[in-house]
């Protein structure tokens, strides 16, 4: 304990170490975990919810780019989030190995000594007779852990309340543990598929994806999908959806014989740590788009994404093999109803009465500039309008360079693919971690001693005042007073 | 019985129990307020008088505690599922767990003098779930439909009813508490317990469901893993749970290792609770993320 010097060298090195690894400083440390969570539920996040972070720094100015800049816009990935939850991380390490391992070597030792004084003990009392060998037998009957001198004895039972405690506190180290190989070794990303189209499990085929520290393209599991159908039923009454059923063909590895898989919102399809979860779906129009001369300079499905909750879809058809370049800004309407107020909308999620609303562009769709641009967006600054028109199933447009003709849709599902292989250990910490706060909440510890000189004494500690010691007390008395 | 006739009937379960509550409500009140006697020189009370009226209060809070599981359960069966799908169907779920943990505590402490408080919150839930927060059954979105939400939400609500009630019992304490370093007890209030016993009391209803709120929360990751796909993403509902959770862990060590009694712990176990509160009301209504999508 060399506290004389504390600022020099390894004494300051030890006297730091010594207070982050004090519980006082781990409680402050999880305290502070709370604190600098309550930003993230208060302020939009860019890894929920992007756009509206982009809003608010639009609508803030100054305050917004500040905020930004201290990252309340992704606390949790922040570097200040982060060092709490590190330091969290070694001081619960610091705090807990040592105690445990302190624990490991009680377990055979005996109680410690009894103490000179009872007297000073919760319940004490002399007794009017017995002795001690009638009160280790009873001690005995009750699994205390016994240790006999020549003229006291001094028991203990609770040791389970240490065990517990360290038990859930090794388990929360499980568990930081667990979230930390999960984002260094994780993988997760989306990608939209259409029904009939397929999926390969390879980088190129995300829409987007984001690889942890230590994760590469190598490590990813490597399986293909084929949808083959996609089932969505709503509440006619009241537009809700009721169920998703998700039909693919799956092949595991690519190039296996392909199997017949469901995956519905619940129930995601598993392949090891990577699981395939269905997470949103829409619709995309199938237009084919011919030149001049009737010969198709386009074809296929174009995924247009939902605007509200009956599915009215918007997108973009950008084709850039015309000359000029022609691009449309299309709204598909899934079943087709008008009113004054509104205008088109759609009154059902499900396609009852489709129509597409196409306006035509034509012009430079501006695909060249190196700019990446939306796929669901047209980009109108270098295009003249020349054309509307609202379209039912089978109809076509003829807008003078060419022609486009709404043939049909298809559904499209967003995969939601995710590789995490912390997560079993995060579950199993958490199992551990019910059970060790269940033994050490509701394990009483306490220690009773039995002394006998001129007159029989006993007397017992409770540790945290846990309930229920003097009836034991009292039970032992009766026990040893009784002449049989 | 088709689905409409059970939501029928659960509404007329639940406005039962409104009526009995507040039939209880005015017991409890009367069995404190009329106990008043005044003497010649001086006030006194006399319970006896009064005993008949906090028996009858009890046997409305039981009948109450009847009417309302009904109404939960009816609501379930009209909607095919565990019956909480919306803030109105939890609101009438966290009251029955609410007033069940009263009448649970009831069976082992004396604290029937906590039927005032207890009736006047179950009334102002179940007021506002009606007035306020009222849904039509109906059935789930598909995200919602999930064993594990019975499971996650049947452990939250439990644990939540039983947070309230210590916290009922931390303010009768922090308002006995004032009178008595004031210099004595108004006169309705000497019939409550001793501090030290409504101390003890609100911890060990803590204690024992910190682990069940445990529970909950890591119940809520499972599922979140299951229809997610990741067990835990900082959800504004997820970010509270885990605030509640530390501020009762704060408490649980304040009392354990530290040793905090009395009114600061009585404050600290009040403010646990209100990030309970905090996350069930304000994260419910104005929060955004994906536990926003009940329609209410
Ligand atoms: C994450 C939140 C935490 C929770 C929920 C928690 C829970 C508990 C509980 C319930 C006890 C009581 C056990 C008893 O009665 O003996 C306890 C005791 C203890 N905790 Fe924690 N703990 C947490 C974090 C920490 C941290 C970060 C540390 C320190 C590194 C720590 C160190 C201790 C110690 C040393 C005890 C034993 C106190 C005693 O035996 O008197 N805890 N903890």
């Amino acid at each position: 304990m060399s506290t004389e010097n504390p600022l020099g060298g390894v004494p300051l090195l030890r006297w730091m170490w010594r207070q982050l690894t004090s519980m006082r400083t781990a409680l402050l440390l999880l305290m502070l975990l709370g604190i600098a969570s309550i930003p993230g539920s208060l302020f939009p996040q860019r890894t929920q919810n992007p756009m509206k972070v982009r809003d608010y720094l639009a609508t803030h100015g100054a305050l917004g780019s500040w905020l930004d800049r201290f990252r309340f816009f992704d606390v949790y990935s922040s570097p200040w989030f982060s060092a709490i939850y590190l330091l969290l991380f070694i001081s619960l390490i610091g705090c807990v190995l040592p105690r445990t391992l302190e624990h490991l070597r009680a377990i055979g030792k005996k109680p410690p000594l009894t103490p000179r004084n009872l007297d000073r003990m919760e319940g004490f009392e002399t007794l009017s007779g017995g002795d001690l060998d009638k009160a280790e037998a009873w001690l005995r009957k009750k699994r205390f852990r016994i240790r006999r001198d020549e003229n006291s004895l001094s028991a203990e039972k609770g040791y389970a309340r240490e065990s517990g405690n360290l038990l859930f506190h090794l388990s929360l180290i499980l568990i930081l543990v667990a979230v930390g190989v999960g984002s260094l070794f994780g993988s997760k990303g989306e990608a939209i598929v259409n029904v009939g189209e397929r999926f390969i499990n390879t980088p190129t085929s995300y829409d987007s994806l984001s690889f942890g520290k230590f994760q590469s393209d190598q490590s990813m599991s490597s399986f293909s999908l084929r949808v083959t159908d996609f089932n969505a039923k709503y509440d006619p009454a009241t537009n809700a959806p009721q169920d998703y059923r998700l039909t693919v063909q799956a092949a595991q590895p690519i190039g296996a014989p392909e199997e017949k898989k469901i995956i519905k919102v619940n129930s995601p399809l598993t392949y090891g740590n990577t699981k395939i979860y269905l997470q949103a779906n829409g619709y995309s129009p199938v237009v084919t788009v011919r030149d001049s001369t009737g010969s198709i300079t386009f074809h296929g499905p174009v995924t247009f994404l939902p605007q509200d909750a009956n599915l009215t879809s918007t997108g973009a058809i950008k084709v850039p093999d015309m000359n000029p370049q022609i691009g449309f800004v299309g709204s598909f309407i899934p079943t087709y109803d008008r009113n004054a107020k509104r205008g088109a909308f759609s009154a059902f999620p499900e396609v009852l009465d489709p129509r597409l609303l196409l306006s035509v562009w034509k012009g430079n769709l501006g695909l060249d500039t190196g700019v990446p641009q939306s796929v669901y967006r047209l980009d109108t600054s270098k295009m003249t309008r020349i054309g509307l028109k609202q379209l039912s199933l089978g109809e076509s447009l003829n807008f003078g360079e060419g022609s486009i003709t709404f043939d049909g849709w298809r559904s499209w599902v967003n995969l939601q693919i995710v590789d995490d292989p912390g997560k079993l250990y995060a579950l199993f910490g958490a199992i551990f971690a019910i059970f060790g706060l269940l033994l050490s909440l509701f394990t009483r510890q306490r220690r009773i001693w039995v002394k006998s000189g001129n007159q029989v004494e006993i007397a017992g500690l409770a540790k945290n005042a846990a309930p229920g010691l003097l009836e034991e007390l009292a039970q032992l008395k009766k026990w040893m007073e009784d002449d049989i | 019985m088709t689905s409409r006739q059970f939501a029928y009937l659960s509404n007329y379960a639940i406005y039962s129990a409104m009526f009995t509550y507040t039939i209880a409500f005015f017991a409890h009140a009367v069995e404190v307020a009329f106990s008043v006697r005044h003497g010649e020189s001086s006030t006194e009370f006399d319970f006896a008088k009064t005993d008949k009226s906090g028996r009858i209060g009890t046997a409305m809070m039981i009948l109450g505690q009847v009417f309302l599981t009904s109404g939960v359960l009816l609501r379930g069966l009209s909607a095919h599922r565990a019956p909480w799908g919306n803030m109105y169907e939890f609101s009438i779920t966290g009251a029955m767990a609410f007033s069940g943990a009263y009448l649970f505590a009831l069976i082992k402490y004396k604290l029937r003098w906590l039927g005032l408080p207890v009736s006047t919150a179950v009334l102002l839930t179940l007021g506002t779930a009606v007035a306020v927060l009222y849904r039509p059954s109906a059935p789930l979105v598909p995200a919602l439909k999930s064993t594990w939400l019975i499971i996650h939400v049947s452990a939250a609500i439990i644990s939540g009813g039983v947070f309230l009630l210590a916290n009922t019992i931390a303010a009768t304490y922090l308002i006995l508490d004032r009178m008595e370093s004031r210099g004595g007890r108004n006169e309705w209030a000497k019939k409550l317990p001793s501090l030290e016993y409504l101390d003890q009391l609100s911890y060990r209803l803590v204690a024992f469901v910190f682990p069940l709120w445990t529970f909950a929360v890591i119940a809520g990751a499972i599922w979140a893993e299951s229809a997610w796909g990741r067990y835990w993403g900082w959800d504004p509902k997820e970010t509270w749970a885990f605030i509640t959770w530390i501020a009762y862990a704060a408490y649980l060590h304040a009392r354990v290792t530290i040793g905090w009694r009395g009114r600061r712990a009585a404050w600290l176990c009040l403010f646990a609770g209100s990030t309970f509160l905090f996350n069930y009301i304000y994260v419910n209504i104005w929060g955004t993320g994906r536990h926003t999508y009940s329609g209410l």
